[in-house]
């Protein structure tokens, strides 16, 4: 019997010990007409052999295709000892830190998380992590509702560079508590946020405006002017960022006179495989003023009965098996595991290490920029700065092109046509320190020929 | 013995680094009023310092590789390591979500299978697997209420039903729904007391929220009749699926009635609880929900796997995630089913149950309280140190602080909060009669001590990396990020 260690002696002596005749007995509570005698529709057991056989076989079956997709999981080189550690028993197979004594090692590394997070946004404080960046955006803007008390309206700004799926996840999770969400235009030749679009909302009653950096095209927006506008409103600014790229952009906390009010995102850059989309992590860091507002488990330092610091789940008034239906959310989980990949990952690039990751990705996607616009028939769709993301625009749709690339192990890129039909045949192309100069000729050159091809 | 590992912080010295894994160094210009000014406060150590430092914080943690975690409604089972390794093949961990579907076919084959088994378990009509924690499940198992009514006009419908012995998710869920939560009172057996049911149903109700198999511990015997009487009213029923491992492959909620259930596969299905997340709450419904389903889900047709999306699924309460929710747990789930095979997971259902009756049966020999006595218990029990308390002193958390001592983790306490001075105990199917009389031993031996000597219970643990923690220093004075300088 898999997994369970029961002789037939242990059961006969179990069975005494409670006076039951058998096991069935012991669900004799259980209507007998709502038990079922088989299960239909689940195959008979494997050993770990024959599954092992089976995962290898899907595994070959998907390949390791060259990747240049980003838009919202980043490919980038994992340290051996993130996942050595990370899966060790005593992190993978342990809960939640209730009992604080017997979870020191996972506290401490949410401190630990903490304190690089929010260093790394430029904020003061930071939650032990959230489930994903799309989900965290939802919560952010519930929590901006809740920090924003002169606000009455629950009105949202989300620029149409947000990344789209962010929008539709926030409207999904915060849209049944009435919180409207409103576009926000960008700028045709920069593919940045508009400033003017901003001026029909002065002096009307925005709770928060949302501001992603880079933004989903990859461009690097004039985040000063949008905090600033926000502030002379009385909105607040909650922030979207990649955290690589926070080693050498600007960080949310010094946005513009006095900073973002929340800083959020996606937290899979640092050390977390891309999985097929999860589990990721989301993060999301705030300031000292709005720390009762936060969402999620929070770890503090204190100390125990002789003296000695310790950590602990603190701040637990705002959560779900306290407070019940007037909890600041449902959540109960962090997603520690992903916390604790992430916090090894930060230690062992350190700050020039992050620095490092950062620039190489820019240094590499404008190499494949340069390399895919060079092509007939590829033009680059957008002016101005960027990160490790460009949109190009093809000549033809780029469904087929894309098709006939994954045909030769290449993924090409994300086709941004059902979210943007405006921008004509725009492909969302990504490189980052992972990706060599070999790989970006081999792309360049595939595409090449899949434009010539279909032009012929 | 105490154990203390600095700050990683602490061992941070300027200029250090772990060189070989950082990339060369490359040339990239950001202009300068987007350019950060100062760089983060990130360690700078050795891999080796990094290493070490992590992996002695991994040894002052309790975990179910190291300890008989007994923690009631978290079914802290052994999480087989096959499911890791298989979960973790490169060509698994290195596929881009967004990637073309014919380059997952493998992976989106697993997960259409999952869905059908989680469907032929559930006795539902359709699964997502999308929802990323229990919570989340939750949220989409009441959104879809929610949209059910208001599709059909139906916009009276804003209560949901909740008995007080519910997870504090359920109240908060509903709330962030929208919905107004009405708390109905169990009885003295701890099933659901049917005339406060009657007196709260009515043409608002959207839908009652039960655990079942309940978090009392025990099967909510009268569940057809609740049925009915919700049914009767024009309210959903929801089925909260913590306690799934108790009649997995003996009782379907389907069968019972149920519209809507969220698994949560890191219990019932044994993915790791990581130290806190990821979890991960697939949803499966009735044909009534089904068009309401979160999105993506996985279709199958001509002999091929796609994602259904927007296109497909017009009026599904969205998306709750980036992509598609934590496939890596998925993947994992799959794996713990396909090795289980339809005969393991009666088993499940079976020896958890055998388990928790067995435990029960001898902590009452060894003279402890069951809150509700003369219940079968499911795969987990309730005792209540009401007694001790009152007699000796000693409350449920001096038990539970000092069974770390005796190298156990603490068992749930303080919850179900009706029930006083409660210990919710869940030893899992995994579990040897050997640990479980282990465990009954040392209860047995704090009984005792509680007696001679309630000062030394109170005063536990000892043997732990830190003794009690002045929780309301850590609320009062807060310090949540480690500052240069601080020790």
């Amino acid at each position: 019997m898999a997994y369970i260690p029961h002789t037939e002696e242990d059961v006969r002596a179990m069975l005494e010990a409670i006076g039951a005749p058998d096991i069935e007995a012991l669900f004799d509570e259980i209507p007998a007409g709502l038990k079922i005698a088989s299960l239909p529709g689940v195959p008979p057991a494997l050993s770990e052999m024959e599954v092992g056989r089976l995962m290898f076989r899907r595994a070959a079956q998907d390949g390791r295709p060259l990747n240049f997709i980003g838009a919202g999981a980043y490919e980038h080189h994992i340290p051996a000892p993130v996942w050595a550690i990370t899966t060790r028993g005593e992190i993978y197979s342990a809960y939640t830190p209730y009992q604080a004594e017997a979870s020191q090692g996972t506290l401490q590394a949410i401190y630990e998380y903490q304190t690089m997070m929010a260093s790394l946004t430029g904020m003061e404080v930071s939650n032990a992590s959230l489930y994903d960046g799309a989900s965290g955006l939802a919560e952010a803007c519930l929590m901006a509702v809740r920090a924003n008390r002169r606000s009455k309206a629950s009105r949202i700004l989300v620029p149409r560079t947000v990344n789209p799926t962010y929008r539709r996840c926030a409207e999904a999770i915060a849209g049944t508590q009435g919180l409207v969400f409103e576009d926000l235009p960008y700028d045709p030749a920069t593919g940045c946020t508009v400033m003017d679009a901003l001026q029909p909302f002065e002096g009307q009653d925005i709770t928060a405006v949302v501001l992603q950096q880079p933004n989903f095209f990859g461009q690097l927006e004039d985040v000063d002017a949008v905090a600033d506008w926000a502030r002379a409103q009385g909105a607040l600014l909650i922030a979207v960022v990649n955290p690589t790229s926070l080693a050498v952009l600007k960080p949310p906390g010094e946005w513009g006179e006095r900073g973002a009010d929340i800083a959020c995102g996606e937290g899979q850059p640092l050390g977390v495989p891309l999985s097929s989309g999860g589990p990721y992590f989301g993060f999301l860091t705030t300031r000292m003023e709005h720390v009762r507002q936060m969402p999620g488990r929070i770890v503090g330092r204190t100390l125990d009965l002789d003296g000695r610091s310790g950590f602990t789940l603190t701040l637990q008034a705002r959560e779900q098996h306290i407070r019940r239906g007037k909890a600041t959310s449902n959540i109960c989980t962090n997603q520690g595991l992903l916390m604790t990949a992430a916090t090894i990952y930060m230690a062992l690039l350190g700050p020039q290490g992050l620095e490092r990751v950062a620039t190489a990705c820019m240094a590499r996607s404008a190499e494949l920029v340069d390399a895919l616009s060079a092509q007939d028939g590829v033009s680059r769709a957008f002016d101005g700065p960027r990160f490790h993301e460009a949109v190009l625009v093809l000549d033809r749709p780029v469904q087929p092109v894309l098709a006939a690339l994954a045909a030769e192990g290449i993924v090409g890129g994300y086709d941004l046509g059902r979210e943007y039909p405006e921008l004509g045949h725009a492909l969302l192309v990504c490189a980052t320190e992972t990706r060599t100069r070999e790989d970006i000729d081999l792309y360049a050159a595939a595409l090449g020929r899949t434009l010539r091809r279909a032009a012929a | 013995m105490h154990h203390r590992e600095p700050v990683i912080f602490e061992l941070s010295r300027p200029g250090r680094s772990a060189v070989s894994q950082q990339p060369p160094a490359a040339k990239a210009e950001v202009p300068v009023s987007l350019r950060r000014r100062s760089r983060p406060l990130l360690p700078e150590v050795s891999e080796l310092q990094a290493v070490r430092h992590y992996t002695r914080l991994s040894q002052l943690n309790f975990s179910i590789d190291t300890n008989f975690y007994p923690l009631g409604s978290c079914t802290m089972k052994y999480n087989p390591k096959a499911c890791n390794t298989y979960a973790m093949l490169p060509e698994f961990l290195t596929r881009h979500p967004l990637s073309p579907e014919s380059t997952g076919q493998g992976f989106l084959a697993c997960m259409f299978e999952l869905q059908e088994m989680l469907k032929a378990v559930t006795g539902m009509k359709a699964v997502s697997l999308t929802p990323m924690a229990g919570a989340q499940g939750e949220f989409a198992g009441v959104a879809m209420i929610r949209a059910y009514h208001r599709a059909r006009g139906d916009l009276a419908r804003n209560e949901i039903i909740v008995p007080e012995a519910a997870h504090g998710t359920n109240p908060a869920t509903a709330t962030m729904c929208g919905m107004k939560v009405r708390e109905i009172p169990c009885a003295a057996d701890g099933d659901v007391d049917i005339d406060a049911l009657r007196a709260v149903v009515g043409p608002n109700t959207a839908g009652i929220m039960l655990t079942n198999p309940s978090t009392l511990g025990v099967f909510e015997r009268r569940i057809v009749e609740i049925k009915q009487i919700v049914d009767d009213a024009g309210g959903l029923l929801y089925y909260d699926g913590a306690n799934l491992n108790a009649i997995l492959g003996m009782v379907r909620p389907g069968d019972m009635g149920f519209d809507v259930i969220h698994m949560n596969l890191h219990k019932t299905f044994s993915t790791p609880h990581g130290g806190g997340g990821p979890g991960s709450g697939a949803v499966g419904v009735a044909e009534r929900l089904m068009p309401y389903l979160p999105i993506p889900v996985v279709g199958h047709e001509d002999e091929r796997y796609r994602w259904l999306d927007e296109r497909d699924l017009p009026e599904s309460i969205g998306r709750l995630s980036g992509f598609m929710g934590n496939a890596g747990v998925l993947l994992r789930a799959y794996v713990y089913m396909r090795i289980l095979g339809h005969e393991g997971m009666r088993r499940v259902a079976e020896y958890s149950s055998l388990n928790a009756n067995y435990l029960l049966a001898r902590l009452k020999a060894a003279g402890f309280d069951a809150a509700y006595p003369e219940r079968r218990a499911s795969h987990e029990f309730i005792l209540t140190m009401k007694r001790q308390a009152r007699e000796n002193g000693v409350n449920a958390m001096d038990f539970a602080k000092r069974l770390l001592d005796y190298g156990f983790h603490a068992p749930t306490t303080y919850f179900p909060l009706l029930v006083p001075e409660c210990l919710l105990i869940e030893p899992t199917e995994t579990e040897s009669k050997e640990e479980l009389d282990g465990f009954a031993d040392a209860m047995a031996s704090i009984l005792e001590e509680a007696v001679t000597d309630p000062a030394k219970v109170k005063g536990a643990p000892y043997t732990t990396p830190v003794r009690r923690l002045d929780d309301v220093r850590a609320a009062k004075q807060l310090d949540l990020v480690w500052k240069p300088g601080a020790s």
